[in-house]
């Protein structure tokens, strides 16, 4: 009986929900093991429908899984799903941006900024980069290694599992649940179901990393590793807190105080370094020696800069705590650490773009590649501003501003972004067995709205964030500030509709994704001339049809 | 080993000899200026944590040759202000009111100081440029519901308007003539038409006349005999084009029946006395001040 298991479990799990309801301790708790009842219940509906009983008298034939091959199921369900959180994550974050541009637009209490801020950035770090960084590890780690991912059906477990944190997490902020510490705002008991999902994730990926058939393991598999374990501790320390009701949403950190600070900035510092860099520079080296077809540029270039970033990132976090109560000593190691990280981060830009040698004609027709070039770019950019705006005297300026925003978005946008377009086009057609993808123009168009999107956005924030800190600290001759906050506030208003425009170019090219990669699954083929070749006379160009 | 690995045909570098899913790896070495950048910075960390307070202890941190501090620091710089500003300050705790606003010099640090305390703590009901709104008076107009010249606006500033927390408060308390069915409902329109008569705009000449005599009965007596208002008791003019919950007659009508009562919080024991009198000074300054 297959789906039997799980659809149990997942009636069970509906139970114990509503069970939660009739006895939570407070409003949020019930409303939102509400929204996990329906969640739940709808899941297990829809595996009831899908399980298969053997007729009567009859043994079941047990359908056959090819156990020698590949597991690409979870990675097709991790590629839509990318797709679709990245689109949600995109709209949001236009949203956001247009309720600061626009304050009307905050309806609420559950549409206010301040709750769809989060829901923001969670849906693009964990939601979007988290499925993207779980499926693309499940598909590099089968190849590189030679062997099927291990543990059987616990690959769906992370999958499924992953999505029900997401979903909870999002609910709970809009409903207004909280920990109020950034990129870690779910309350502990989402925190404990991340935990279990997290850890499963592991057992996956290091049983395939067991079980390989290669005698060494891929530098891709290093980074997916080091990503795994470091945001496992991270998570669990920096979540560390003790509820006020086993059967209520409101907990208390374990941390106060500065250090809290300490431990919270430790950790965010860390989900850029882990999640963001280390996690997606192991989807840069199996993608773009694949798109380019050519061998990694250097072996030992890939382990000392592993090694040093490995090394060096956990330590910078106290740079985001400068000209505060933390003690200088802490501040100042925070601020070395950043600046000796800077070479050990350019390793993987340097790899990423000297893997291109001898491939760098093909930047020019295949905008794929090209994706996955101007990622590499904005992370050398992003991994050079982040150890200058630990300086001290540059902090000085930039800290607090929308500089800070700037920076995270071209990092985020550019670096995170880009490349996981690139390995979504690299995978689409593989692993729905297509061609090609269904158009070439509409990635080569989606490639320039982003561009261009990102350039707007981080050209705006760096004159917002500037023109910001410098209001902040103007002083007139009798030594009195000159501005009051709202004025600096009133001046940024420009900016920030030019960085709605940012946005929506950003999103419009995530729209056309969707779109085309819709369509490739559906095995469409637009009919369209090849990119790189020469543009067709006028005459011929009526003759070749609906190509633009 | 070394002899048996592939070498790559279009960089001519020999690779390491591994292949995954078809990637392979060039051996080639660590570009130069890349490991000399690395070790460059390496230095310059070492040498930042000798000159400044880094390397953690039992008991404390080492301080650093330089001996920076950021506490010493902003301690330093408050200081530093403090000192510059200390001749003039010390004269405006010191002086009258109107003797600072004769001197120049005192006059212009005053207005400096006071605009700043402004931006902090006025700016968020009375508007970044005093403009008031909503409720929240205008203080840039000649129109001054407890006294504009500048010992009523510190008076003001100290204690506040309505504010429980202080003996000392301005008080007035209009009568709630609807709410509390003093007047009839026919009574309150009439005297509003009256009162849209006597501020020169638009309005029922029949019904005014009616409500001139509602108005010389309940309101003369706080608003006076023309609505030229009393700022002894806080009573505001109403024969000018000035209002603070507006002047349609449905607004008037809507004052009197339930007034609106402001409240405005006395800063005296939140700023300092000298930062008081230097608000009073630069809002005396905007241009309405008696």
């Amino acid at each position: 009986m297959r789906y039997a298991t799980p659809a149990i479990v997942c009636g069970l799990a509906t139970l114990i929900a509503f069970m939660a309801v009739g006895f939570g301790q407070d409003d949020l708790f019930r409303a939102h093991m509400w929204v996990l009842v329906l969640v739940m219940g709808l899941a297990t509906i829809v595996l009831m429908r899908r399980v298969q009983f053997a007729p009567a008298g009859k043994v079941f034939a047990k359908i056959e899984i090819d156990q020698s091959a590949y597991m690409d199921d979870v990675i097709r369900y991790g590629v839509i799903a990318t797709t679709f959180w990245g689109v949600v994550g995109f709209l949001v974050g236009v949203v956001a941006a247009s309720q600061l541009a626009w304050p009307v637009l905050n309806i609420e209490p559950w549409l206010n900024f301040g709750r769809l801020r989060p829901v923001h950035t969670s849906a693009v770090i964990f939601a979007f980069g988290g499925n993207a960084l779980i499926c693309t590890a499940f598909y590099v780690v089968q190849r590189t290694c030679r062997a099927r991912l291990w543990g059987g059906n616990l690959a769906w477990f992370v999958f499924w599992g992953y999505q029900l944190f997401i979903v909870m997490a999002a609910t709970g902020y809009l409903l207004g649940i909280t920990q109020s510490k950034e990129y870690a705002e779910p309350e502990w008991y989402v925190d404990l179901w991340l935990t279990v999902v997290w850890v499963a994730f592991l057992l996956v990926f290091l049983g395939t990393l067991v079980k390989r058939k290669e005698p060494h393991i891929y530098v891709a598999n290093w980074f997916f590793l080091s990503f795994i374990v470091t945001v496992a501790m991270l998570h669990l320390v920096n979540g560390l807190s003790m509820p006020v009701s086993l059967l209520g949403s409101k907990s208390y950190s374990a941390f106060s105080g500065v250090q809290d600070a300490l431990t919270q900035w430790w950790y965010g510092h860390n989900a850029v370094g882990f999640f963001l860099t280390a996690g997606f520079l192991g989807m840069m080296y199996y993608f773009v020696p694949k798109q380019a077809n050519r061998p990694v540029y250097s072996y030992r270039l890939s382990i000392i800069h592993f090694w040093g970033l490995i090394f060096l990132y956990i330590w910078a976090g106290p740079h985001h705590l400068h000209y505060t109560a933390l003690p200088d000593w802490a501040q100042t190691l925070g601020m070395v650490f950043s600046i000796m990280l800077w070479m050990p981060s350019w390793g993987g830009m340097i790899n990423g773009l000297m893997t291109l040698s001898g491939a760098w004609d093909k930047v020019r027709t295949d905008p794929i590649l090209r994706m996955m070039v101007i990622s590499l770019a904005f992370y050398g950019m992003s991994t050079f501003e982040g150890p200058m705006m630990s300086i001290k005297t540059v902090n000085s300026l930039s800290h607090y501003t929308d500089w800070t925003i700037g920076h995270v978005h071209s990092g985020a946008l550019g670096w995170n972004g880009m490349i996981t377009f690139g390995a979504l086009y690299y995978l689409v057609p593989k692993l729905w067995g297509r061609t090609r993808l269904y158009s070439m123009r509409m990635v080569n168009w989606h490639f320039w709205l982003a561009t261009l999107g990102i350039v707007v956005y981080a050209a705006v924030m760096w004159v917002s964030g500037i023109t910001q800190g410098l209001m902040w600290r103007e002083y007139d001759p009798q030594g009195y500030l000159v501005y009051s906050f709202a004025e600096s506030i009133a001046a940024m208003h420009p900016y920030y509709v030019m960085r709605v425009f940012g946005g929506v170019l950003y999103l419009a090219g995530g729209l056309i994704m969707a779109f085309n990669i819709f369509m490739t699954i559906n095995g469409k083929l637009r009919d369209e001339v090849p990119l790189g070749d020469s543009a067709p006379m006028s005459g011929e160009l009526k003759a070749a049809g609906p190509a633009e | 080993m070394a002899e048996k690995n592939e070498i790559d045909e279009f960089s001519g570098v020999e690779t390491t000899g591994h292949d995954w899913d078809g990637i392979k790896e060039l051996n080639n070495p660590l570009p130069r200026w890349w490991l000399w950048t690395f070790y460059a910075t390496i230095v310059f960390a070492i040498g930042y944590t000798i000159a400044y307070p880094a390397w953690p202890g039992i008991s404390g941190a080492s301080k650093g040759l330089l001996g920076w501090s950021s506490r010493a620091n902003v301690s330093a710089d408050i200081a530093a202000v403090e000192a510059s500003r200390s001749v003039f300050a010390e004269k405006i705790l010191n002086m009258e009111l109107a003797e600072i606003e004769a001197d120049t010099d005192l006059l212009q640090f005053a207005i400096a100081g006071g605009s700043s305390a402004f931006k902090v703590n006025c700016s968020q009901c009375h508007g970044a440029g005093a403009a008031g709104g909503g409720g929240y008076p205008n203080l840039l107009d000649d129109d001054w519901i407890w006294g504009g010249d500048v010992e009523q606006i510190y008076l003001t500033l100290q204690h506040g308007i309505r504010y429980d927390a202080d003996e000392d408060t301005r008080f007035s308390d209009m009568p709630a003539f609807g709410a509390d069915e003093i007047l009839e409902r026919s009574d309150i329109v009439d005297a509003a038409w009256y009162v849209r008569q006597i501020s020169g705009q638009e309005s029922d000449a029949e019904a005014a006349l009616r409500g001139q005599t509602v108005y010389e009965d309940n309101c003369a007596a706080c608003h006076g005999d023309n609505g030229e208002g009393d700022h002894d008791l806080g009573a505001p003019n109403l024969n000018d084009a000035i209002w603070l919950y507006g002047g349609s007659h449905a607004e008037i009508v809507a004052q009197i029946s339930r007034p609106q009562q402001g409240v405005m919080p006395g800063w005296a024991g939140r700023l300092s006395e000298a930062t008081t009198k230097q608000l009073a000074i630069y809002v005396h300054s905007l241009g309405g001040g008696e």
